[in-house]
């Protein structure tokens, strides 16, 4: 199936990836070629099939509520681009 | 070891010994190990990152420590990990420009495991970026060169990890396989690579690609530095929550040269059209090696859902990947744009500008697939499909207490040859990837040559069955007759 230069669009800006007019072109071929060898999948019969989502047998993973050690919040803040003071800055969100 | 030997090829064992006996000091071990990356990694370019001065304090460390005694096999000896392994104060880029300056406030779970058996740490290894890649190409920073044919890709993603165990730049690595990326590199630079069952070794400080389906594993010149290795990485850790409880048994007690009577099973499903006669010859051979071994092979086996893995793994490897690549914002790590005007614009512009186009592609691809309207019909049909190829190697594992296969359908192909074309390079996974999906361990031990470049087999075990692998391998490996391959780099 060949994806719309619209649908393209709107998976960059689900994925929130800037793209040029020549990547959206580009991926749009790609990516209609890869979702074409997906169809492979479709001659298999699941009905009744359980999904795998991982392959060890555990489920909700649970640790008793004690303190311990976390990073330090210089550390946490050490690889930040942009800081003010104990925090981390960011572009404004509304406007 | 003869008085000819350079200290750079050793084997972890090999150089364990010469330092227990006093014969060797890890000082000199690690100059040996610099110097040889001095003197080809320019050709190599194994190496994101050399930490030199670093690794001879830690050589100084580990020779004083023997003074007193009680040292484990690893202590002193040189190793280099993956640069998608986390390493407090050291650079850990993953080869993107997205963390060309992200420094590790901690170590991932491997990394102190290593620390606390002395290793020494000579570097960072070249990778796809993300470890998303089947040649190393994809690195944002240089391509990683086969030390047996430069003009060749060394595969990938863990590719500076293989270049260097292959070419004597450390006596072992770990790398990552999220789809065959520690086996298919093995394969194509002549070295051991081991894949272990998914949940055996912890995940903590990996940087995540592919959740479900990413394993830490070992690099390694032969078989028994393999099970050292495993020693010291596998076991339950609480920072992972698919880490697994286990009590890892001794993985060397296994390194036995006897198979008399295993069961191995082939499936034909692995001889995929398109691979090259050279690959089956040496497969061949290789089977009729461990029949003369005293195996009972089968070499009519069939698992016919194999042709659906790597549609199956190109579903959930890029789902769960744009789902763990979300975390990349520009705002508590890593690159960063700045002139955008508002959040989301910065957002796009940081992401735009810092993942190359091999993670854009997936990024798009997990996020197509995980989208309204699809999820149905790719993400949850792919989960179902993985349980059916779960099955079917469930119900193998009954009859066979392995089965081999050829690693990859090709020997290293040139640089280039497959930057094209996403689809063809995807290719290059097709016998590696169903392990993954089923969680299974599997390993790529060195089979042979085809015009002067290595080609690996792979063996495949049910899960936690590591000491098979490890039984299997190790008769074969012996019955060759070679020490580990060489490089002539």
């Amino acid at each position: 199936m060949a994806l719309s230069r619209e649908e393209v669009e709107h998976i960059a800006r689900l994925a929130r990836v800037g793209m040029s007019e020549e990547d959206l072109e580009v991926f749009g071929v790609q990516l209609s070629h890869i979702l074409e060898q997906f169809k492979v999948l479709n001659e298999v019969d699941t009905e009744g099939v359980p999904p795998t989502s991982h392959t060890v047998d555990l489920s909700n993973v649970f640790r008793d509520d004690e303190e311990r050690d976390s990073l330090a919040q210089e550390e946490a803040l050490a690889n930040a681009p942009r800081r003010d003071g104990d925090y981390f800055r960011v572009k404004p969100v509304l406007g | 070891m003869n008085a000819s030997q350079p200290l750079h090829d050793l084997t972890i064992h090999e150089a364990a010994g010469l330092l227990a006996r006093r014969e060797l000091s890890s000082v000199e071990l690690t100059e040996a190990v610099l110097a040889r990356i001095e003197d080809v990694d320019e050709r190599v370019k194994a190496f994101v990152t050399v930490t030199g001065e670093r690794a001879m304090e830690e050589a100084r460390e580990s020779d004083e420590r023997r003074v007193s005694g009680g040292v484990g096999p690893l202590d002193g000896v040189p190793m280099m990990l993956k640069d998608n392994l986390c390493t407090r104060g050291i650079p850990t880029t993953c080869a993107s420009k997205m963390l060309q300056n992200f420094v590790p406030p901690y170590d991932a779970h491997v990394t102190e495991r290593l620390r606390e058996s002395g290793a020494v740490m000579v570097g960072k290894g070249n990778l796809d970026e993300f470890a998303m890649g089947s040649s190393t190409e994809n690195s944002a920073y240089f391509a990683t060169r086969n030390p047996w044919d430069l003009g060749r890709a060394p595969g990938g993603s863990s590719g500076g990890a293989t270049a260097a165990v292959s070419a004597g730049e450390a006596m072992y690595a770990l790398g990552s396989d999220t789809g065959g990326s520690i086996r298919q590199p093995a394969s194509f630079c002549g070295v051991v690579g081991l894949k272990p069952t998914y949940g055996a070794v912890s995940r903590y400080g990996l940087v995540a690609f592919g959740s479900s389906l990413d394993q830490v594993g070992p690099v390694t010149k032969d078989v028994r530095d393999s099970a050292l290795a495993m020693n010291a990485i596998a076991g339950h850790d609480a920072r992972d929550s698919t880490s697994v409880p286990f009590e890892p048994p001794d993985y060397t007690e296994a390194l036995v040269p006897d198979i008399k009577g295993m069961k191995i099973g082939v499936p034909r499903e692995y001889f995929v059209e398109g691979m090259g006669e050279d690959v089956k010859d040496v497969m061949e051979r290789a089977i009729a090696r461990l029949e003369d071994l005293g195996a009972e092979v089968d070499r009519d086996v069939s698992l016919p859902h194999t042709k659906y893995a790597l549609a199956v793994y190109y579903i959930i490897a890029p789902s769960e990947a744009s789902a763990n690549l979300a975390r990349y914002d520009g705002v508590k790590y890593g690159h960063s744009a700045q002139e955008a005007g508002s959040m989301w614009e910065a957002m796009e512009r940081t992401r735009e500008e810092g993942f190359g186009p091999e993670v854009k592609r997936r990024i798009m691809l997990g996020t197509y697939a995980l989208s309204s309207g699809y999820y149905d019909a790719y993400y949850l049909k792919a989960q179902k499909v993985r349980t059916l190829i779960r099955r079917e190697f469930e119900e193998a594992f009954e009859r066979y207490d392995a089965l081999v296969a050829p690693t990859c359908p090709t020997p290293a192909f040139e640089l280039g040859a497959k930057t094209e074309d996403p689809v063809q390079m995807y290719l290059s996974d097709i016998c590696t990837i169903p392990a993954n999906i089923a969680g299974i361990p599997a390993m790529s031990v060195p089979a042979g040559f085809s015009f002067g470049l290595p080609v690996g087999m792979q063996m495949m075990a049910k899960a936690f069955g590591e000491p098979t692998l490890f039984r299997l391998a190790y008769a074969y490996e012996q019955s060759m007759g070679w020490r580990h391959l060489r490089a002539p780099v």
